[in-house]
């Protein structure tokens, strides 16, 4: 038999009072990043346009849209949306975030 | 009292056992993984599997922690097809052990065709010698069409029973799809890639605690092999029952592995 989820024991106050700092740091540190990649020197490749940068921003601006899930959401939208494999792994690791991402995509839209 | 179902104890100290054993740890279980470099021959598998299956349960039970194992090649080790079989050739030897609790961790990396080829070759191995099965799923930007296309691969497989199946390192875009199709699943704890103790706690309120644990996955990257003990801290200050945190954390895991026949919590420290 399946439970219902624990809900949540905290109210919205606090909520904020327990997290706030702790993500006022972490708006901080991506202004931050966010400086640094406009002061560090440009490169052939303008490094403004890097796909993470861009997934970056689209994640940025969905925080805000007031919709809920934004987790799932950012990490959708950070997603490979093809479904078949691949013929061959390029490498090991991974980037963080889907190198055909452009700002306009659609996070959900997959393709073969 | 807690279980790490999930840590790579091969690539930790001594000293973390006997820490995970102060916070109240009392069983693990240790996925054969990717080691940081590619072994050269089926040998250095055979050392390896020597280690978890001998070395690590000896270390553990210094401490009173009882060690456990699931054996595999890793898909990051499985780009090579026939040097991949030849590996899993030397599997079945090691599944007689007493402390051996399936095939695992399995799944995907980049997700390549050879990737799929040798997990499906891993399935196989679990239906011949009748063994429940630990899936890895694939890092950041791969693991939303890995997850999905692993658990294709096992149902289009059609012999293993989802509930004999745990699909690890899910998150918010996949632990709904995983549960959802019977699956079991674990949230890995770590620093920056995958689930933080205050995102695992976010996701048992919102999608319950049924068929789901936590684990450190504590390997020699960036990890907490204290990260269980670290969200059961998380959940206690936000006000949550002790039982709602035992049972991620103690209730399902032995559920799970209980399955094996093969699971145990009673080791007595041997030092």
């Amino acid at each position: 038999m399946s439970t219902s989820p624990p809900p949540l024991p905290l109210n919205r106050h606090a909520v904020v009072d327990r997290y706030f700092l702790e993500h006022r740091a972490k708006v901080l540190d991506l202004a931050a990043f966010l400086d640094r990649v406009d002061r560090a020197k440009p490169d052939a490749a303008d490094s403004n346009r890097d796909f993470r940068l861009d997934s970056l921003r689209g994640a940025i601006a969905l925080l805000l849209d007031g919709e809920p899930e934004r987790a799932k959401r950012v990490l959708d939208l950070m997603s490979d949306p093809s479904t078949e494999p691949i013929a061959a792994a390029p490498m090991k690791g991974a980037t963080g975030a889907w190198e055909g991402f452009k700002p306009d995509s659609t996070p959900e839209k997959e393709t073969g | 009292m807690y279980i790490d179902p999930h840590v790579h104890m091969v690539s930790r100290t001594t000293d973390d056992y006997q820490r995970m054993a102060l916070a109240g740890c009392v069983a693990i279980t240790e996925p054969a993984f990717w080691a940081g470099y590619d072994r050269s021959s089926p040998q250095g598998f055979h050392d390896y599997f020597s280690v978890l299956t001998d070395t690590e349960p000896k270390r553990a039970a210094q401490y009173g922690i009882a060690h456990h194992t699931w054996l595999c090649i890793n898909p990051k080790e499985a780009e090579d097809p026939v040097f991949a079989r030849e590996v899993l050739e030397i599997i079945p030897e090691f599944l007689k052990c007493e402390s051996v609790l399936g095939i695992g961790e399995i799944g995907l990396n980049k997700n390549s065709r050879n990737e799929l080829e040798i997990l499906e070759a891993h399935l196989q191995l679990a239906a011949d010698h009748d063994q429940m099965v630990l899936v890895h799923t694939p890092h950041l930007e791969d693991k939303r069409k890995g997850t999905r296309l692993i658990m294709d691969a096992i149902k289009n497989h059609g012999v293993l029973d989802p509930n004999r199946v745990l699909i690890d390192h899910v998150e918010e875009h996949t632990v709904r799809e995983v549960l959802d199709r019977g699956y079991w699943a674990g949230m890995t704890l770590y620093p920056d890639t995958k689930c933080t103790p205050q995102r695992a706690a976010d996701i048992f309120e919102m999608h319950g605690t049924d068929r789901l644990w936590i684990n450190s996955a504590g390997d020699w990257g960036p990890s907490d092999p204290l990260a269980v003990p670290k969200c059961r801290d998380e959940m206690r200050r936000r006000g949550h029952l002790e039982a709602t945190i035992r049972k991620v954390s103690f209730d399902n895991p032995l559920e799970f592995l209980s399955q094996t026949g093969r699971f145990r919590i009673d080791v007595q420290p041997t030092r």
